[in-house]
């Protein structure tokens, strides 16, 4: 069985608040990069199947040409093989969310077979939940996302439980699928000493968007007036009382004439 | 040319959040000059276009089949194209529940369609939509344009307001697909509902939440959270402390790494309010304190607020609340 991780690097998720405007106009940040942690749940599910189903992994990654730390992490952990998509130098242009999903896909199917391709939840970053779903389309694949858990692998078709709104259902659908996982699917392991060792000699292969087809001007959306949201002053309104419930009955008068019950 | 909005069914009704969606449809249609289109997909959807045309649409297309009576992606994919097509759509909306985010995803890149997913503002300019998104975990915003000449968009729910029912008018017309068991590739297998009439945190017009402040006793710090957001029918939250702590699962966890609520009421028991709970829950019109310590930072964004221990003035509200609400 071949199994696939789509891995993005995202700023650490501890600076996420300091980014300024212009880091995010820019497209470069100013913050420390790391595996986008949803990501790390999608790579330790390669893992673990792996070992439940025999199989191999190959962690995928579009970004620049630092993003390979991101796959360097996957593969200390255990993900068997990397690939990163680097953006051309003399191209500005990243793209939408469709262009990462076309360059996915199509890096995807210049692995050969693959049955399972796993991905995290959203980025911390882009905040979209939509690249899975495009490289889903674009593959032909059936999509299945907020896995909980993936119950079985058997005869061609995946079991899985998936978190909905308000519930949880079984659902199964025949390989080849792409899965978005949920934090409730794994506890992501820490890489091992010797694993960190290991992956950073790793050399990672790289494709372009050229050799993979895919044209980088095709975005459909763009962000503009990208801005800090407004900072919010409250006059909190400190409720005194002689005692608790003279403090509680007071409370209850204010939120009652705020008609917000 | 016309607006379209997905209007979700779950468990035989529309999901609330999607009327707000139409409301704000009705709007945008009117900017644009063009007509307000519903569509219902299910195996019994007639309750729901009935409702669709009270609260504002045009035309209400449906689409029912026992093939559509549990959501799957593929067979809702094809049914929403067809549905863009026959409408003419160049504005589509969804809620941004899980379900509608997935939806509005797929049929935008089948059809080569710019995507603003979990919007929380739209607007017209110039004869397009805009979309304002929240990125950076609730640390940006960005205005969204489009290139393409559909545009397509989940709406966070609790974005607009619910719009009134009026009276019915307009036409519902049933849409002509041709569905096939046998090409959805998913099989819905077993699902259960959460049960217990559990509020939806997302959805929720009143959340309480309870944070490490119930440390010295997580259990009945719970139960009493719990017990005030019964009476107030309120969703219960978390802060991140509470739930790495144990003390309550993930879903309930507000916050950067937890859900976006924006509440008319937000009561904050036992929380600091550290930046990254903020960013899940700033938005809420109305902030409520309770904490110990004067100086925690929760009071620099909360209205109103109670300087107290949480076990005790929990169940001094619970109980007044329960005498003036009966
Ligand atoms: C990358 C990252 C992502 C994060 N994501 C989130 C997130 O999504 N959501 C989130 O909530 N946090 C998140 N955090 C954690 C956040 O920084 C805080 O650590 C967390 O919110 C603190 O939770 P707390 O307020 O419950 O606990 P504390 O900060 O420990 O505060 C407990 C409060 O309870 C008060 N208290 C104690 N006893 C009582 C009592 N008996 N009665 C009344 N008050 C009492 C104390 O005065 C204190 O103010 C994230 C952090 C990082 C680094
Ligand atoms: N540039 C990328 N490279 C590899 N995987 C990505 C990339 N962008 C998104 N993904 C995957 O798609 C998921 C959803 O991302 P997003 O749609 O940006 O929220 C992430 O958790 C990753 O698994």
């Amino acid at each position: 069985m071949k199994i696939a991780v789509l891995i993005k690097q995202t700023p650490d998720t501890a600076e996420l608040p300091k980014i300024s405007a212009a880091d995010a106009s820019g497209g470069q940040v100013q913050a420390t990069m790391v595996i986008n942690p949803w990501d790390e749940f999608a790579a330790e599910e390669a893992i673990d199947l792996c070992d439940r189903f025999d199989g191999d992994s190959v962690a995928i990654s579009f970004g620049p040409a630092d993003a390979a730390d991101a796959l360097k992490h996957a593969l200390a952990m255990g993900v068997n093989e990397a690939v990163l998509i680097e953006n051309d130098a003399d191209s500005s242009d990243s793209g939408d969310d469709w262009t990462t999903a076309a360059l996915l896909a199509a890096a995807i199917k210049a692995q050969g077979e693959v049955d399972i391709v796993l991905t995290g939840k959203q980025s911390v970053d882009g905040n979209s939940g939509s690249v899975f779903v495009g490289v889903a389309r674009k593959l032909g694949h059936p999509l299945l996302v907020n896995v909980l858990k993936i119950t079985d692998v058997a005869d061609g078709v995946i079991t899985v439980q998936r978190g909905i709104d308000g519930g949880e259902e079984t659902v199964s659908a025949p390989l080849p699928v792409v899965i978005s996982v949920a934090k409730e699917i794994n506890d992501p392991r820490y890489p091992s000493f010797m694993g960190i060792r290991k992956a950073n000699r790793e050399q990672i292969p790289t494709l372009s968007p050229s050799e993979l087809g895919v044209d980088m001007n095709s975005a459909q959306t763009a962000w503009t007036n990208i801005r800090k949201p407004a900072e919010r002053h409250t006059e909190v309104k400190i409720i005194e009382g002689a005692s608790v419930p003279e403090k509680a009955a007071k409370l209850a008068e204010a939120l009652i004439a705020e008609k917000v019950i | 040319m016309s607006v379209l909005v997905w209007i979700e069914q779950s468990g035989g009704s529309a999901v609330a959040s999607c009327w707000e969606v139409l409301g704000k449809g009705r709007q945008l249609a009117d900017e644009l000059g063009s007509p307000l289109v519903a569509l219902l997909m299910g195996d019994d959807v007639a309750a729901g276009a009935d409702a669709a045309q009270k609260r504002g649409a045009d035309l209400v297309l449906t689409a029912s089949s026992p093939t559509l009576s549990n959501y799957r992606l593929s067979a809702y994919a094809d049914v929403l194209t067809a549905a863009i097509r026959e409408a003419n759509a160049t504005v589509v909306l969804t809620s941004a529940t899980l379900r509608g985010r997935e939806l509005s995803a797929a049929v935008a890149c089948d059809l080569s369609a710019g995507l603003a997913p979990d919007a929380v503002d739209l607007r017209i300019e110039a004869g397009k939509l805009v979309a304002v998104r929240s990125v950076y975990s609730g640390n940006i915003l960005a205005d969204i344009t489009f290139k393409s000449d559909i545009q397509v968009a989940s709406v966070r729910p609790r974005s607009f307001p619910l719009p009134e029912e009026g009276a019915a008018a307009g036409e519902i017309k049933a849409l002509d697909v041709a569905m096939d068991e046998a090409a959805v590739p998913e099989k819905v297998l077993e699902s259960k509902s959460a049960g217990g009439g559990e509020i939806a945190l997302t959805d929720a017009e009143r959340i309480v939440s309870g944070g490490r402040g119930v440390a010295q006793d997580p259990e009945l710090g719970f139960k009493l959270v719990a017990d005030l957001a019964r009476v107030l029918g309120a969703a219960v939250g978390a802060s991140r402390a509470a739930v790495d702590a144990g003390y309550i699962p993930y879903k309930h966890q507000v916050g950067q790494t937890g859900k976006t609520v924006s509440p008319n009421l937000y009561i904050a028991a036992g929380i600091s309010g550290a930046i990254q709970h903020l960013a899940g829950m700033g938005s809420s019109k109305l902030i409520v304190a309770i904490n110990k310590d004067a100086e925690a930072p929760i009071f620099g964004r909360a209205h109103y607020g109670i300087v107290g221990d949480l076990f005790e003035v929990l169940p001094a509200l619970t109980e007044e609340f329960q005498k003036r609400l009966g």
